[in-house]
């Protein structure tokens, strides 16, 4: 394909966005436009999710053609994609976000990534986590230092859905977890006076232990306090797919009830279909997308002030794999929702899928750094400054080559 | 160091690092036959005696007992049966019913099976060795029928596990767990007359985990034309679960599927010979230094530090090249060497969900212990057994699994636990418990002593020192 096909180019002079030129005026200007209740959640899908198969180019013959077992049918005929802008479609398992892209809340940013082609799983969700693609061993996860770089950072708070805590999130700001899939908030022995006591003067010290301890008390009496057992009663942890419904439930309940809780990260695995991907993604998308219905509604009494991002290590092979699946490739589509969105597009630099323009002549190739696509939402969406980001997203400096915030 | 006399806390922390947890019986041998004999027998399992408890527990378990292959042909049929229409439903109900308690009896009984050998097996370094090398070589048991092949594949982990490298390498990469969990069963070219035929291609995902977790790790220095290569090499590669055809042990090679061509490996060109092409790989990926030294850090960082002395990975890296590949050899110079023997590294490691568990049970020297409890335990803890997903197996740093979240859960369970949650006519020996944790730190001492008698064991359990080993 010789034609670039550019989708929603970018655009930034267009009247009444923020821009960030010279930062500090752009920081008064948000700061004082907008409430700072910001939230920010994260949605990692691990295992690298085929993103062709998500927000398919059904107008592009070569998809057909390198997926002959696999692709999307058309969108009149069965089971086909369900139309987005004439180009692309969305598998119709995700039917559930329709309403969301018609009320323009809802974008993707197609041929995103790192911009270091990475296909072991484990280092490129490293990158990915770290916020520093290319360097090894960053101490700390790039949503961690954002929560330092917060404004008041003591009155924020980060939550994780899930017991051990990912790369993201890691660092030396303390994050609240939540245990995800069984009642968060049945009583545990330690919510007993007595034995609150014992422990708490075993763990009260400032090591390493002693600090997660302390953390995990003060959580609790948030979770405690913003969630009741009535709201938890139903069907929790009924079926492995239904976790993510219930998680993304429960986390917009406590975004919306502690106005301290402003960055949230959970994740989906499950992603790496080598084999048969058609069942899988029957499987895993329709709780995915029930998963982001729920989390919009729950937190529909601020989701103007809210951004949810979607995205996983890398794409896969543009051609499907002798087993009716894909292998690991790199380029793949990033997902946006919030009320603040300039939703109803798909964004990205899209050049088709001829083999001449992929990454080695077989995978999507990555225009936009997912920085880029994180970064601007931190800047504008969360009135986080230049020097913030560059605290962030280090070495990283911003092409602001597309914009998807401000009036439509 | 083996012939200096040895102070308490190196030996202490030499058995807290070669076992799941010190037990009374485990400081009296120690006290009898000194620590070099401790080690030197633990180096061996084989000669050590098993405990007749451990084996009352495993003989209960009837599917371990069974050929894997057997248990396969049994689903298979039930899988047949279900697929001729004209079944009545009331019958199809009842034979999925047989498959289902089929395959949970069999996934439970495997999982029990590896619980019972951590906590009162007497060849403890074993089984810390397969917990590092069923990590290192992970397998998944919802994948398809894993969980018939587990208890399998553990065993024949245990079989290698202080045996040679080269060994265990290649029977992981024919074992159906492996077969199945990262596709190589499927993998297949797709010019030959099976490729053909039934429309099937290449599939990558064994040949690349192969080299980033198994071997070279993600450093070693292949490229993305290696992956293909190594893919083609193994192509036919695959299962054969009716034991008609091949080692009836559930694995055959497909002619039919496989590359005839040339290949390009690592630099060295690999001639058509069918299987023989795998060997090949498999025994230069063995014998290649990136393998050595990425094994070497996996062992010292699992044995020593999560941040392991570049001194010790280099020392045993050597030994592995100069020994080609004996495992035992590397854990002797481990064990031996400064770095591991570094007070400064003692009580470093912070548990696994898994070993502290463990640990408890061990140091509570509590009996009969309700394993299915521990099972569930586990899974609250985000570590259930024979479940990770991902093929890099669980990790075992601090930075993985020590959060806020985590410490509410384990001092939770510390109190279940010390309450007799895990075996309800079976008390805590307090002064027991003491003794097997050895050394407690003041501030420790004076919680406890402050405490009611009754959250006394508990404390302990939930203290900081039972949180690492």
């Amino acid at each position: 394909m010789k034609r670039r096909k550019f989708i929603q180019a970018a655009s930034l002079a267009t009247a009444g966005m923020l821009l960030p030129v010279g930062c500090n005026s752009w920081v008064a200007q948000t700061a004082s436009s907008k409430s700072d209740r910001q939230r920010l959640v994260v949605i990692l899908l691990r295992g690298g999710a085929d993103g062709l198969n998500i927000v398919i180019p059904h107008q592009d013959a070569e998809y057909y053609q390198a997926r002959p077992t696999i692709a999307v049918p058309y969108p009149q005929e069965k089971n086909g994609a369900i139309d987005l802008d004439g180009w692309f479609g969305l598998h119709p398992q995700l039917q559930d976000l329709m309403p969301l892209w018609q009320q323009k809340k809802l974008a993707f940013v197609h041929n995103s990534g790192s911009p270091i082609a990475e296909r072991s799983h484990f280092q490129a969700q490293d990158y990915l986590e770290s916020g520093t693609p290319g360097v090894k061993n960053t101490p700390s996860g790039w949503m961690n230092r954002l929560l330092a770089e917060l404004p008041e950072a003591k009155l924020t708070q980060a939550l994780n859905v899930g017991v051990t805590t990912p790369y993201i999130l890691r660092g030396d700001m303390a994050i609240a977890n939540l245990k995800p899939g069984i009642h968060s908030t049945a009583p545990i022995p330690t919510d007993r006076p007595q034995v609150h006591k014992a422990f708490s003067s075993l763990y009260s010290g400032t090591d390493a232990l002693s600090k997660a301890y302390q953390d995990g008390s003060k959580a609790r009496e948030i979770i405690l306090a913003d969630l009741d057992q009535e709201m938890m009663s139903a069907s929790r942890g009924a079926k492995n797919a239904q976790i993510f419904i219930d998680d993304a439930t429960e986390v917009a309940r406590l975004m919306v009830g502690n106005a301290k809780t402003q960055l949230a990260f959970m994740e989906v695995g499950g992603w790496d279909t080598h084999l048969n991907q058609n069942p899988t993604f029957d499987r895993l998308l329709p709780a995915l997308g029930q998963g982001l219905a729920a989390l919009v509604k729950g937190l529909e009494p601020i989701f103007s002030d809210t951004v949810i991002v979607v995205m996983s290590e890398f794409g896969r092979t543009v051609k499907e794999n002798g087993n009716k699946g894909t292998d690991h490739g790199y380029g793949n589509v990033m997902w946006l929702l919030g009320g603040a969105i300039r939703g109803g597009k798909v964004y990205g630099e899209w050049q088709g899928l001829n083999p001449s323009v992929l990454n080695e002549n077989r995978d999507l190739p990555v225009n936009t750094d997912f920085r880029e696509i994180i970064g601007t939402t931190l800047q504008q969406h969360l009135s986080i400054s230049q020097d913030s980001l560059s605290r962030i997203f280090p070495d990283y400096k911003s092409s602001h080559k597309i914009d998807f915030y401000g009036q439509q | 160091m083996a012939t200096s006399k040895l102070t308490q806390s190196q030996s202490r922390h030499i058995l807290e690092r070669l076992s799941f947890g010190v037990t009374s019986s485990q400081t009296e041998e120690v006290n009898r036959r000194g620590i070099e004999a401790y080690i030197q027998a633990q180096l061996s399992p084989q000669r050590i005696p098993e405990s007749p408890r451990l084996n009352n527990y495993l003989a209960e378990f009837s599917s371990i007992n069974q050929k894997p292959i057997e248990l396969q042909k049994k689903d298979f049929l039930y899988r047949k049966k279900l697929r001729n229409a004209q079944l009545p439903t009331k019958q199809q109900e009842q034979i999925r019913q047989k498959s289902r308690n089929l395959n949970a009896q069999v996934r439970d009984e495997a999982i029990d099976a590896h619980l019972a050998r951590a906590i009162y097996s007497h060849r403890q370094l074993q089984e810390v060795m397969v917990d590092f090398w069923f990590n290192h070589f992970n397998v998944y048991a919802n994948k398809g029928s894993v969980r018939l092949w587990l208890s399998d594949y553990e065993n024949r982990i245990r079989t290698h596990a202080l045996g040679n490298f080269r060994d265990l390498l290649g029977m992981t990469a024919k074992h159906p767990a492996m077969l199945i969990y990262l596709d190589n069963q499927k993998n297949t070219d797709p010019n030959s007359p099976a490729g053909k035929n039934r429309d099937l291609g290449l599939n990558e995902n064994y040949a690349r985990e192969l080299m980033e977790l198994h071997t070279l790790g993600v450093d070693g220095g292949y490229t993305q034309a290696d992956v293909i290569a190594l893919a083609r090499i193994f192509t036919g590669w695959g299962t054969d679960f009716q034991g008609k055809k091949g080692d009836k042990q559930g694995f055959f090679f497909f002619k039919n599927r496989h590359d005839q061509q040339d290949k390009l490996f690592l630099g060295q060109k690999i001639t058509p010979k069918g299987i023989k092409e795998g060997e090949q790989a498999l025994d230069i990926l063995a014998r290649h230094p990136a393998t050595a030294h990425f094994i070497g850090y996996k062992l010292a960082q699992y044995f020593v530090s999560d941040q392991p002395p570049s001194s010790l990975v280099n020392q045993l890296a050597e030994v592995f090249i100069a020994s080609q590949g004996n495992i035992r050899r590397v854990m002797d110079v481990l064990i031996h060497s400064q770095e591991f023997n570094r007070p400064q590294y003692y009580k470093q490691k912070f548990k696994t969900p898994y070993q502290y568990l463990i640990s408890l049970v061990r140091m509570g020297e509590i009996e009969h212990a309700n394993l299915k409890r521990i099972r569930g335990l586990l899974r609250q803890l985000s570590m259930p057994i024979h479940l990770c997903l991902a093929p890099t197996g669980y990790r075992n740093t601090q930075s993985a699994w020590l959060n806020p979240q985590a410490m509410l859960q384990r001092t939770s369970m510390a109190i279940a636990i010390a309450n007799g949650r895990l075996n309800p006519n079976y008390g805590i020996e307090q002064k027991q418990l003491k003794r097997n944790f050895g050394h407690l730190s003041q501030k420790t001492i004076q919680v406890v002593a402050k405490s009611p008698t009754k959250l006394r064991s508990a404390l302990i359990m939930g203290s900081p020192e039972a949180m690492y080993r």
